[in-house]
């Protein structure tokens, strides 16, 4: 057994699926130690705000300043605040205005606005242009020019009725981010409902491993009782073992499961409704595998040796079988863990997963991501660590697996 | 193993294992195998018989059939004069406690994930020596692994496996010797043990035989083998007994083809070995 258990160590493949896979275990125990609280709040009032360091505004205009004086900071700020979009539109309006912009690089900030302030005249009226799009241009040229000429920001504070200045904001003026009271990392932004994607995201993986551990106990306990039960007694047991388990085989499982989901309904599908039915209908393959290595060995010596012993049926399946393929059970085990996973993911994403306001799952936020189309506004942060972890938690379980074969099958080695 | 041995006659003791038109049939319809066909036998206590026969002649199917493995599909089998009654499992596990086994192949024969001593254990257990104090049962343990020229103060801890072929089967023949059956069923226990094994291991049979006075059913494809230790050969061909008798009558004196072919397959059974060429002596 130790032997075993070291050998088992020994292969690359299962060390790496094995530390991937209690990386993924300990981020999920630690990390709401450092981050406490519901990992649903929502914390955002808009959708989708993108991943970075969010620095209270209110904060930093009360926090004592430095004064920095960085030779490219202006040159900076203007081709910060100059969105791509803001650029197209006035090489339309160049273009419009039949003026040459060859050799003019639509990166190079200071030479698009040096063209744009020499040529733009609020009062032409360019024929076709709609009055909205005349509107439009107007405003940014007002808010370019802001960009560019105004040096200080004023404070004001309302104070009886008047505003009173309060302090002045200069271009000069720095914070350390370290003053700032309220400063908040969003590493992975937030969602659509404006909450923290990376806490979600640790909570969902926590609660989608527990959906797959609880789907694989209940897939594998099943096929294991009735694998053993066909394989070892035989007969007519097996005949109506094997005729409930072609059925289930014949339908595939996926639309049993959807159907089941289905008719169980929204309100009483929880997390652990749905990793019972996923288990429920993802036994088969198990009790056949089972049944198959049972039939072989219960013709071996050792077992007609234990019945001549006297010892009753289930101390001969217990003692004399399981030992025999308990490591072809784990990795069973392990595949079905993996698979319930997936199931539970892609049930999700169909809308019938997990009911949607208690606990959020792996499958839900690709769910939530797709209703609220992130994956056409460009909100990447909102599923693609989703697919990510999906993919790491299922290749660390199946290099696990792998890493089993080759140890428990030595004939698979290379 | 040159020494001739004193062989007893049995055909008026009592009558330990019976069979009557035993047969046993596999499949259905056009597939069907007669695996054995018809076969009658009179088992005597304290007998030490051989059953002879090729690969595939029912000599295994019959063992399991005797043994109460698989059920007998035709013709009835009476233990100690009475049929035998094996329909429950408490009734099967009773008549278990009247017969044993060896089988042919040590290796598969030890459950590898349990230790020698539970294994004998176990056996003592079965025997209803539960209560048993643990120094008695360790006393037990040892006289039994002496008999088969083992010392179990070497075998505590230890996995069947990490023992050699012989060595597995002189302990399965311990286990025999702890659990006293009143037949013992050996299976070709010597096929798959080196030849320097293979005497030792019949020697003890026949001892635990004389010990114990139980009844050993020896199946073999090995007539020579018979010949050595059997009182009584039955000879099988096609799931049919062709011949049978006492030993010395039915191979040195051989009515059936088959049992004359045999005979004749095995090398120099009847002929004394001309040693006189050989240098023997030692420095």
């Amino acid at each position: 057994m130790k032997n075993t258990i070291r050998q088992v160590f020994h292969s690359s493949k299962f060390l790496v699926g094995f530390i991937i896979f209690v990386a993924i275990l300990l981020t999920v125990w630690i990390y709401p130690f450092f981050n406490p609280g519901n990992p649903l709040e929502m914390i955002g009032v808009g959708t989708f705000a993108k991943p970075g360091t969010y620095v209270s505004l209110y904060d930093a205009l009360n926090t004592r300043t430095e004064t920095l004086r960085l030779p490219d900071a202006d040159h900076k700020r203007v081709s910060y605040l100059l969105s791509d979009a803001d650029r197209v539109s006035m090489l339309e309006w160049f273009d419009i205005m039949d003026i040459d912009v060859s050799g003019l690089d639509a990166t190079d900030t200071d030479a698009l606005l040096d063209l744009w302030f020499k040529n733009y005249d609020p009062s032409v009226k360019p024929k076709g242009m709609t009055q909205a799009k005349r509107n439009f241009y107007k405003r940014l040229d007002k808010s370019v020019q802001q960009i560019r000429m105004a040096d200080t920001l004023k404070v004001m504070h309302p104070e009886e009725g008047e505003l009173v200045e309060r302090s002045s904001v200069t271009k000069t003026d720095y914070v350390n981010v370290g003053d700032v009271a309220n400063v908040k990392a969003l590493p992975l932004g937030t969602d659509n409902f404006g909450r923290d994607v990376l806490k979600e995201l640790v909570s969902a993986t926590g609660t989608s491993i527990i959906i797959g551990l609880i789907a694989g106990i209940v897939a594998t306990l099943i096929g294991l009782t009735l694998g053993l039960l066909a394989g070892y007694v035989g007969g007519l047991v097996d005949d109506i073992i094997m005729f409930i388990t072609n059925i289930f085989t014949v339908i595939p499982s996926f639309v049993l499961l959807i159907l089941i989901s289905y008719s169980i309904g929204q309100e009483q599908r929880g997390a652990t409704v749905v990793a019972l039915v996923i288990g429920l209908t993802s036994w088969t393959w198990t009790t056949r595998s089972v049944r198959s290595q049972v039939i072989s060995l219960r013709s071996r010596d050792h077992v007609n040796l234990s019945k001549l012993s006297g010892h009753s049926l289930v101390r001969i399946i217990v003692t004399d079988i399981l030992p025999y393929i308990a490591s072809y059970v784990v990795m069973a085990f392990i595949l079905q863990v993996s698979s319930g996973i997936l199931s539970e993911a892609q049930l999700s994403l169909l809308g019938l997963g997990p009911k949607t306001t208690v606990t959020p799952t792996l499958g839900l936020m690709m769910n939530w991501a797709m209703l609220y189309s992130a994956h056409t506004n460009g909100s990447w942060w909102a599923y693609f660590p989703v697919i990510l972890t999906i993919t790491l938690i299922s290749f660390s379980l199946n290099l696990m697996n792998t890493g089993l074969d080759q140890v428990f099958n030595p004939t698979l080695r290379d | 193993m040159s020494e001739k041995r004193e062989r007893k006659d049995f055909s008026n003791g009592p009558l330990c294992l019976s069979g009557r038109g035993v047969t046993k049939v596999f499949g259905l319809g056009e597939k069907k195998t007669v695996a054995v066909d018809h076969v009658d036998f009179d088992f005597h206590e304290g007998e030490f018989v051989s059953i002879v026969g090729e690969s595939g002649s029912g000599k295994t199917t019959l063992s399991k059939m005797l043994l109460g493995l698989i059920n007998v599909s035709e013709g009835e089998i009476l233990f100690q004069g009475k049929p035998r009654d094996i329909g429950s499992g408490r009734k099967k596990r009773e008549y278990w406690k009247g017969i044993q086994a060896i089988f042919q192949d040590p290796f598969s024969s030890f459950n590898v994930f349990h230790k020698i001593d539970s294994v004998l254990l176990d056996c003592i257990n079965i025997r209803g020596g539960r209560g048993l104090s643990k120094e008695k049962k360790i006393e037990m343990m040892t006289e039994a692994c002496s008999f088969v020229n083992l010392k179990f103060a070497e075998l505590t801890n230890k996995y069947p496996f990490e023992l050699s072929g012989g060595q597995m089967q002189r302990l399965m023949i311990a286990r025999i010797f702890l659990l006293r059956p009143k037949i013992l069923l050996a299976d070709e226990p010597t096929s798959m043990v080196d030849a320097c094994s293979r005497a030792t291991i019949l020697d003890m049979l026949l001892d635990l035989r004389d010990e114990t006075g139980m009844t050993i059913i020896f199946i073999t494809h090995d007539i020579g083998l018979a010949y050595y230790i059997s009182d009584t050969v039955y000879i099988m061909e096609h799931g049919r007994f062709v011949e049978s008798g006492k030993a010395d009558e039915v191979i040195l004196n051989p009515k059936a083809a088959y049992t004359k072919r045999l005979i004749s397959d095995v090398p120099k059974i009847h002929e004394e070995w001309d040693l006189s060429t050989v240098d023997l002596k030692t420095e």
